[in-house]
């Protein structure tokens, strides 16, 4: 039998987004504070009840009947909520006493799906997408949400505010996008998918397994991605969805490696790869020859490509070299700073460091945390004073005590030598 | 930021005969070339190469002759579109294309004509 004080949180983060989305679905996406209340609420009672009379046979039953209840009396508590859903019922005939809620696994898969696409519109900015698709899909709280992208409470109650008004004003539908406009919203919902990923992996919040929470949760909407797409046999048309899920599982697998037990980051040249999830990377293998394009190669493939190169520690002369390659290609598809100073990297890892320094100052990326530590790595051993430069400008720049930890080292290091 | 073409020439006979491990070594200049331009956010367009096979040239009173056009020795081998603040700029880029090793050819630089710049 689980425990007890776990069994309420896990719960809540497998049945909030199902129950959410099944009553909007429903209801209309309007009525989403008033869906998430429900639901609230029926957690509550399970907090509540639980506790005195112990967990139920089947845990997951007694929450839906209490959620089904609870929408009941909201309609009778609720006046707009009321009016709205009655006005509905009145017209059905015959008129129906009470409001049927399906909450078929079937019908859960389906308003979760519908609940993706129209949490993913283009027409809600990318930052209240991610915050949104956080809360109502994934099930983390307001708390938790603020602790891993590192800011406000306040902040993440605007974001949400902000999206639900969007959908509300925009009237965005609560329906599967049509085989013409599917490819287009696809591709939004795999930006922020992807967004919500980085998050959990670059965050710099000191919760790790929050983090790691976040990796997992954008991985499972990227698999349940793939099974509609399957399952309506539009898959071969985006093999770009497999290459996402493969990039997710190749970065994932490092994540116990990338953090030292007393917190600090772990580069990956000094990772333990035995702490590597080997079944994330044979899973990452299988999604990537999914993934097999016919022509073109979208950016996931050429990330998960480079991801794959470095699920192999060992260095050898032929993995920068394809490294490089792929960056080459990344960038003429789509420049971003990161990518720009990853290729220098590779750069140096292929031609050395004093030609790379060449390509990194061209980047013109001064005032960047990460092009100041590259320079600082690069001009160690031919130009120390530089490189001490870049390195205190980094230190300057960097806003986690890990970064910090990580600079200062290095600069200890480069102090050393000097003496 | 302006936008300019950069046009690539090479001779007629300057395509020699490359090993393959040169022309491995060539395309990687060539990629590492564009991927710079690029990762400096400077590349517009990765343009294309320009085929010879296949290609005609269609001369005065509607004449058609088998491309590509080479009366000055040269032809144009491809062409790429990047942004910078002069014409200084794209040259500097040009400079450091692949095309002018082993005196291969010649990187001609045009800046493209806008509403508000069509000198």
């Amino acid at each position: 039998m689980m425990n007890h004080q776990n069994l309420i949180p896990q719960l809540y983060r497998q049945e909030y987004s199902k129950m959410v989305s099944v009553l909007c679905s429903r209801f209309g996406i309007d009525q989403i504070d008033a869906a998430e209340d429900i639901v609230s609420e029926t957690f509550l009672s399970a907090a509540e009840t639980w506790g005195l009379k112990g967990v139920p046979d089947n845990p997951v039953a007694w929450l839906y009947k209490v959620a089904r209840n609870n929408t009941i009396n909201g309609l009778k508590h609720d006046r707009v909520f009321r009016q709205r859903v009655m006005g509905e019922l009145v017209h059905q005939s015959p008129p129906a006493v009470e409001p049927e809620l399906d909450l078929s696994p079937q019908n859960i898969t389906d308003s979760q799906l519908q609940m993706l696409f129209a949490v993913c519109h283009p027409s809600i900015p990318v930052e209240a997408q991610v915050s949104l698709a956080l809360r109502v899909l994934c099930g983390f709280s307001i708390d938790e949400i603020a602790q891993a992208l590192l800011t406000t409470k306040a902040n993440i109650n605007k974001r949400l505010y902000r999206a639900k008004e969007r959908l509300r004003s925009e009237n965005i539908p609560l329906t599967l996008p049509d085989n013409t406009a599917l490819s287009a919203r696809l591709d939004t919902v795999l930006i922020t998918l992807y967004l919500l990923f980085n998050e959990g992996y670059y965050s710099a919040s000191p919760d790790n397994i929050l983090r790691k929470d976040f990796c997992l949760e954008a991985m499972r909407l990227v698999y349940f991605l793939t099974e509609y797409l399957d399952k309506t046999r539009a898959s071969t048309a985006r093999p770009d969805v497999y290459a996402l899920l493969a990039l997710m599982c190749f970065q994932a697998s490092r994540f116990n490696a990338r953090i030292s037990p007393c917190g600090d980051l772990v580069l990956y040249e000094q990772q333990d790869s035995s702490l590597w999830d080997m079944e994330l990377i044979n899973r990452g293998n299988g999604f990537f020859v999914q993934a097999s394009a016919d022509g073109n190669l979208s950016r996931y493939h050429l990330e998960a490509a480079i991801a794959w190169w470095h699920t192999h520690q060992d260095s050898y002369a032929e993995k920068w070299e394809n490294i490089l390659r792929l960056y080459n290609q990344l960038l003429i598809l789509q420049y971003s700073p990161m990518a720009a100073l990853n290729r220098a990297y590779a750069f140096s890892r292929v031609y050395g460091k004093e030609k790379a320094i060449r390509e990194a100052e061209s980047l013109n990326l001064a005032g960047n945390l990460f092009y100041h530590s590259l320079l600082g790595d690069l001009y160690t051993g031919s130009d120390d004073i530089q490189a001490g430069h870049h390195l205190e400008k980094a230190l300057g720049l960097s806003g986690t005590p890990a970064e910090r930890a990580l600079l200062s080292t290095r600069l200890d290091a480069l102090n050393t030598i000097k003496k | 930021m302006k936008e300019f073409a950069l046009i690539f020439r090479v001779s007629s006979n300057g395509a020699a005969d490359l090993s393959p491990a040169e022309m491995q070594q060539r395309m990687t200049a060539w990629m590492n070339w564009m991927g710079g331009i690029a990762a400096r956010d400077r590349l517009v367009n990765g343009g294309n190469r320009l085929g010879v096979k296949g290609s005609k040239w269609v001369g005065q009173d509607k004449m058609v002759s088998d491309g590509p056009y080479t009366e000055i020795k040269e032809f144009i081998n491809g062409y790429i579109i990047v942004k910078g603040e002069s014409v200084d700029e794209a040259v500097e880029i040009a400079k450091d294309c692949p095309i002018l090793m082993g005196g291969a050819g010649k990187v001609e630089v045009r800046p493209l004509v806008t509403p508000d710049n069509n000198e």
